[in-house]
């Protein structure tokens, strides 16, 4: 069950066929695992190893890494408070007890009923709107203690689920190139790919 | 359709204050700044069809005399960078830099996600002027809209024939891939960018010898450039490199974007002259900032990005210029400026930088992945009032070891030095995940050592046990 499922094998074959190299595709294939499982299973790490052509342990490694990718089970929703330097001066260890307190659990941990986990994040790049938290990645800016209590309070009631989607999806729009304008991958060693382009060679004005 | 009359956006209020130059922000102003349509009814592509009707070399030569300076942190000039490409080897791949997460900076993902296509154009440009045959656009994993704004652009783009084959009808073929980041600092350096990319761990290729500019994806020449830097493209090839030079000084041409964060009354993100903004105006500039918050004064400030060193009000009157910064001891980077009222606890402040570097070594070069955790520890020691004095000789210690000679001291009279260490210094890690880790807790420590001393128990220095039989004769006597 946790491999890919038919749709997401389709989508991961056209992801794959905009890389040189099959293995490129190896943390998209990830998100798109993760946002089908909520995490990522060892069954998908097997399975993207097939796909893009590299051992499981690979794979595994590679995804490792990434803090993003989790092996274990989180909640519906992931809140990232940032703590790093400018949100730490406006207040963002504050927040985070705060946080902790209201649901009842430790940074790093889930809610009893899975709906959130809640985390400690380095620098988000909001630096000018801090403190600054994220749920399944979707930026609050200024965020005070009511603010949090606020977004949790609509969270558990289900108020922000047309804007937030599960934990696992990050953007919900693909780029498709669309068949027949695109130019297709370039390898590294494909015979044609080893001159020098046609625009470059002419010398001359490429819309000329 | 939406109406064409624009709505100011409600965050970074630097875009819409005073009559400065914009160069990369010109959209910002707009609600509807993202969609293609938009971006067409403000000159867009413009710069584009600008380069197609010239020949490919001569692009280039004007992106090198206009001297576009990385944005990334380097500030290596773009121009330049793309000649470094060894002849006659191809394909060439341009990487687009976007995994913007530098500690306090904040310009990147604006331009992503307010002017994708200015992002696309500039793209568009590189690939036409160094003759690179596929362009993959990183952006950072934690940036949602960001993505889902550019992956829009991209689709927007491709249907109206500005990607893709015979772009706009000419002879030039490129294609923009998107891909996403899942959550790594150090894949913002080039060769963890690439390694990366090629699906792996993300973590630093040695170089020298060999820069990405020679041996860079798939063993081939690529060129990693930074949003921004690409952002210039499409105006600089409408107006030229004079009027981009006209901007700015010789050193440093055109505008730059800057987020001044922390406790200043308007923090935001601005697009200012290169060169000759100073970083008094951007704190207390009416059109800046307006000053540090009410009732309060400045203490200190990074000039640059989590890993410079810091300043003190004394370099207050220092140009935004990365020469000058430099000689001073510190650096530009990435331009982001945290600033620290009276009331911040310093220690506790280079904590929550050493921590983060801490966090996101990769682990590849030893003194990084051991250096940066014991300085975090020993910090977060002595910050919870359990260190002693010992403790502030091993932050040395240890920093001696990541970083091994004078390290830059960016308020160098003040400390008693006679001249300033210029940056960068040296180091035993690859690249610069490592001294950052150590440069806030050696500003800290070199400029305001009473603060943490007022932290730390004295006791008494530590005496080694001789080992050898002579020093234990010695120590005998």
């Amino acid at each position: 069950m946790a491999r890919l499922n038919d749709d997401n094998v389709r989508l991961a074959q056209e992801i794959i066929g905009r890389y040189p190299k099959p293995r490129s595709a190896t943390i998209p294939l990830l998100h798109l695992a993760q946002e089908q499982d909520g995490h990522i299973t060892n069954d998908a790490i097997r399975h993207i190893g097939e796909l893009v052509g590299a051992t499981s342990a690979e794979v595994l490694g590679t995804c490792t890494f990434y803090e993003m990718f989790k092996m274990e089970p989180v909640g519906k929703y992931l809140i990232n408070i940032c703590g790093t330097m400018s949100c730490a001066l406006m207040g963002a260890d504050d927040l985070m007890h705060h946080a902790e307190h209201k649901l009842g659990i430790k940074a790093g941990s889930t809610t009893p009923d899975g709906l959130i986990t809640l985390e400690h994040a380095e620098c988000q790049a909001a630096c000018t709107e801090a403190p600054s938290v994220q749920v399944n990645y979707r930026y609050r800016f200024r965020v005070t203690p009511d603010d949090i209590d606020q977004l949790i309070d609509d969270l558990r009631a289900g108020k922000l689920d047309a804007e937030i989607p599960p934990h696992g999806t990050v953007a919900r729009v693909r780029q498709h190139i669309p068949a027949g304008k695109g130019v297709g991958a370039v390898p590294p060693d494909a015979p044609i790919a080893t001159t020098e382009p046609v625009w470059m060679s002419s010398g001359q004005a490429a819309s000329s | 359709m939406s109406e064409l009359t624009g709505t100011t956006y409600q965050w970074a209020p630097g875009f819409i204050a005073g009559d400065r130059p914009k160069i990369v922000t010109s959209r910002f102003e707009y609600e509807d700044s993202y969609t293609l349509e938009r971006y067409l009814a403000t000159g867009g592509y413009e710069g584009l069809k600008a380069a197609l009707a010239r020949p490919a070399a001569d692009v280039h030569t004007e992106v090198k005399n206009a001297t576009v300076l990385g944005r990334g942190g380097a500030g290596f000039p773009a121009g330049t960078k793309w000649g470094l490409t060894p002849p006659g080897k191809f394909p060439r791949y341009l990487v687009v830099n976007g995994d913007e997460s530098e500690p306090g900076t904040y310009k990147d993902r604006l331009l992503m996600e307010r002017d994708p296509h200015q992002l696309i154009e500039g793209c568009l440009i590189a690939c036409y002027a160094a003759g690179l045959s596929q362009c993959f656009l990183y952006i950072r994993g934690e940036m949602a809209l960001a993505q889902e704004r550019v992956a829009t652009a991209l689709n927007e783009a491709y249907a109206a024939g500005y990607i893709g084959n015979n772009i706009l009808g000419s002879k030039l073929s490129v294609d923009i891939v998107l891909h996403w980041g899942a959550g790594a600092y150090v894949v913002g350096e080039e060769t963890a960018l690439i390694e990366s990319l090629e699906g792996n761990r993300g973590m630093p290729r040695l170089k020298p010898p060999f820069f990405p500019a020679a041996i860079g994806l798939y063993g081939q020449p690529t060129i990693v450039n930074n949003v921004e830097t690409l952002a210039n493209l499409p105006w600089l090839l409408v107006h030229g490199a004079a009027a981009y030079t006209a901007i700015g000084t010789e050193t440093s041409p055109g505008t730059r974007m800057v987020a001044v964060s922390g406790h200043v009354r308007r923090p935001g993100v601005f697009e200012i002259v290169n060169g000759t903004t100073t970083f008094r105006d951007l704190l207390y500039g009416d059109e800046f900032c307006g000053g540090i918050r009410d009732g309060h004064t400045l203490k200190a400030f990074v000039p640059g990005g989590g890993s410079a060193p810091w300043f003190v009000p004394d370099q207050l009157d220092l140009p935004f210029e990365g020469r000058l910064v430099g000689a001073a001891g510190s650096m530009l980077g990435s331009g982001a400026i945290m600033v620290m009222d009276e009331t911040t606890d310093i220690p506790k402040a280079a904590l929550t930088l050493t921590r983060f570097y801490a966090h996101e070594s990769c682990g590849k070069c030893v003194p990084c992945r051991e250096g940066g955790t014991w300085l975090e520890r020993i910090l977060a020691r002595i910050c919870a009032g359990n260190g002693t004095t010992a403790d502030l000789d091993q932050l040395f210690e240890v920093g001696e070891s990541i970083c091994p000679g004078n390290f830059p001291h960016p308020s160098s009279e003040r400390v008693g030095l006679t001249t300033a260490v210029p940056f960068p210094y040296k180091m035993t890690t690859i690249c610069f995940v490592g001294p950052s880790a150590y440069a806030p807790v050696n500003s800290a420590l070199v400029l305001f050592r009473d603060e943490f001393e007022a932290k730390v128990t004295a006791v008494p220095t530590r005496t080694l046990i001789p080992v050898s039989a002579a020093s234990a004769a010695g120590g005998g006597q």
